[in-house]
């Protein structure tokens, strides 16, 4: 018997993604790890994870405007829909995948007790939802455009208008939480912790574009935003040598 | 060939629990009143019971109050819970996931799971008992993967390629929680003297 191993993802491309220590984002300062990474392959417990496709969903689960509010109620902001789709550097649609999604309100206030910003916490807006891929590798889910919120980070900080995203691949290893901007935002540029990420052409992907197809006229504006995770890699070497 | 871009990485910011653990974050009865990922055992599991449980420390010693923690691991039979795996059916009683928020006080973090069995590596060899660790929280840009070894299993850790590939003893003792029983702790720190080994998975 010789189970067949699934593929490793290909390794990670960090000319991409922020760098542990970025300084303009202060928080990174006592946080970042200084040595460097250990590059290790990927093994069953790297390209296997845990899966979320059967796992059911409430029908509001997918709705922010209302999983919170008092029946009959909806929270308060421009009502958005934010859809695209889930798919895998080599352009494979990830389906039955769990997104979780979380955001500040429309005044840029969040939920959390840690929050002290003085805009007005909305009673019908708790700011949290999750949503499964389809077959696909699409998703939507509706919501409040959040508003851009202060920050303590040393200055005039504030960030850009943004929903967090959390998203299961297949394997652990393509684990990622990132988060959505909005199309138009002044905000975008100014922020150091977009600007922790090193290449100008991989923030852009993280910026959602209006799209008008998908709005729904007298109702309800529409926001696209596809994610990328890992692909796999081309050739497994399955009996590598230690050495060679 | 890979065609796209994986999409940057963005920092889980502080107020995390609020999509990751909303009940915790007190948002109500969210998606049926639990937490994904806070219950692990979920019928009679196979194997050895146990907690792992300490704290995420920054570069001056002080415990993060807003990590965000999962695990995925093996089943006491060495098999992962997930449809990739192919070498046999893991214990359906056990989800071999977790996610526990660091406590908003102490900073620190408890999970209740199973000691894993044994994996092989892709070169064959038999790795020692391990937990894959991934942590986020403000401050860190992109989701940190190490792993938990098991300070009562020295004879397995010395032959384990990962830790043998990190060499250093000192380095390598940073993944290695000790083990009182049925009970063992590990500190993770993300700088400093006793900087935790972080890997590139
Ligand atoms: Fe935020």
């Amino acid at each position: 018997m010789n189970p067949t191993r699934p593929k490793p993802f290909a390794p990670r491309d960090h000319s991409i993604q922020p760098p542990a220590l970025t300084p303009a984002y202060r928080s990174t300062a006592l946080r970042a790890p200084l040595q460097p990474l250990l590059r290790v392959e990927n093994g069953w417990g790297e390209t296997t994870g845990p899966v979320f496709g059967h796992l059911p969903m409430g029908d509001l689960d997918d709705d922010l405007i209302l999983n919170y509010a008092t029946p009959g109620q909806s929270a308060i902001g421009p009502r958005i829909v934010v859809h695209g789709r889930l798919l895998d550097q080599d352009s494979r649609p990830v389906s039955g995948a769990l997104i979780e999604v979380w955001q500040a309100n429309a005044g840029g206030r969040y939920r959390h007790k840690n929050d002290g910003y003085l805009a007005p916490l909305d009673p019908n807006f708790g700011g949290c939802g999750r949503v499964l891929t389809g077959a696909d590798g699409t998703y939507a889910f509706r919501t409040i455009q959040p508003g851009p919120y202060p920050w303590p980070n040393g200055g005039n900080d504030w960030r850009p208008a943004h929903i967090h995203f959390s998203v299961f691949g297949e394997g652990f290893a393509q684990r990622l939480i990132t988060q959505m901007y909005f199309e138009g935002d002044p905000h975008v540029a100014l922020c150091p912790i977009v600007n922790a990420i090193p290449d100008t052409a991989a923030t852009d992907r993280l910026v959602a574009r209006l799209d008008m197809d998908r709005t729904l006229p007298m109702d309800i504006r529409a926001y696209r935003f596809d994610i990328v995770l890992r692909g796999r890699q081309a050739t497994v070497f399955e009996n590598r040598m230690e050495g060679i | 060939m890979s065609g796209l871009h994986e999409s940057a990485s963005q920092t889980a910011g502080p107020y995390v629990h609020i999509g990751c653990m909303p009940n915790l974050a007190a948002l109500g009865a969210m998606y049926g009143g639990t937490d994904l990922g806070t219950e692990m055992i979920t019928g009679e599991a196979q194997g050895q019971r146990i907690a792992v449980g300490g704290r995420v420390l920054d570069g001056k010693g002080a415990p993060l109050t807003d990590a965000l923690l999962e695990i995925w691991q093996a089943d006491h039979a060495g098999l992962f819970n997930s449809p990739s795996e192919t070498r046999g059916a893991a214990d359906p009683a056990f989800t071999g996931w977790g996610r526990q928020a660091a406590d908003g006080q102490t900073g620190r973090f408890r999970f209740d799971t199973i000691k894993p069995g044994r994996v092989p590596w892709p070169d064959g060899r038999l790795q020692a008992p391990h937990i894959g660790l991934w942590i986020v929280a403000r401050g860190i840009n992109l989701g940190l993967h190490t792993r938990i070894y098991f300070g009562d299993e020295a004879e397995a850790n010395a032959e384990d390629p990962v830790l043998r590939q990190i060499g250093d003893p000192a380095r390598a003792a940073t993944l290695i929680a000790t083990a009182d029983r049925d009970r063992y702790s590990i500190d993770v720190y993300l700088q400093g003297e006793n900087e935790t080994v972080f890997l590139d998975v």
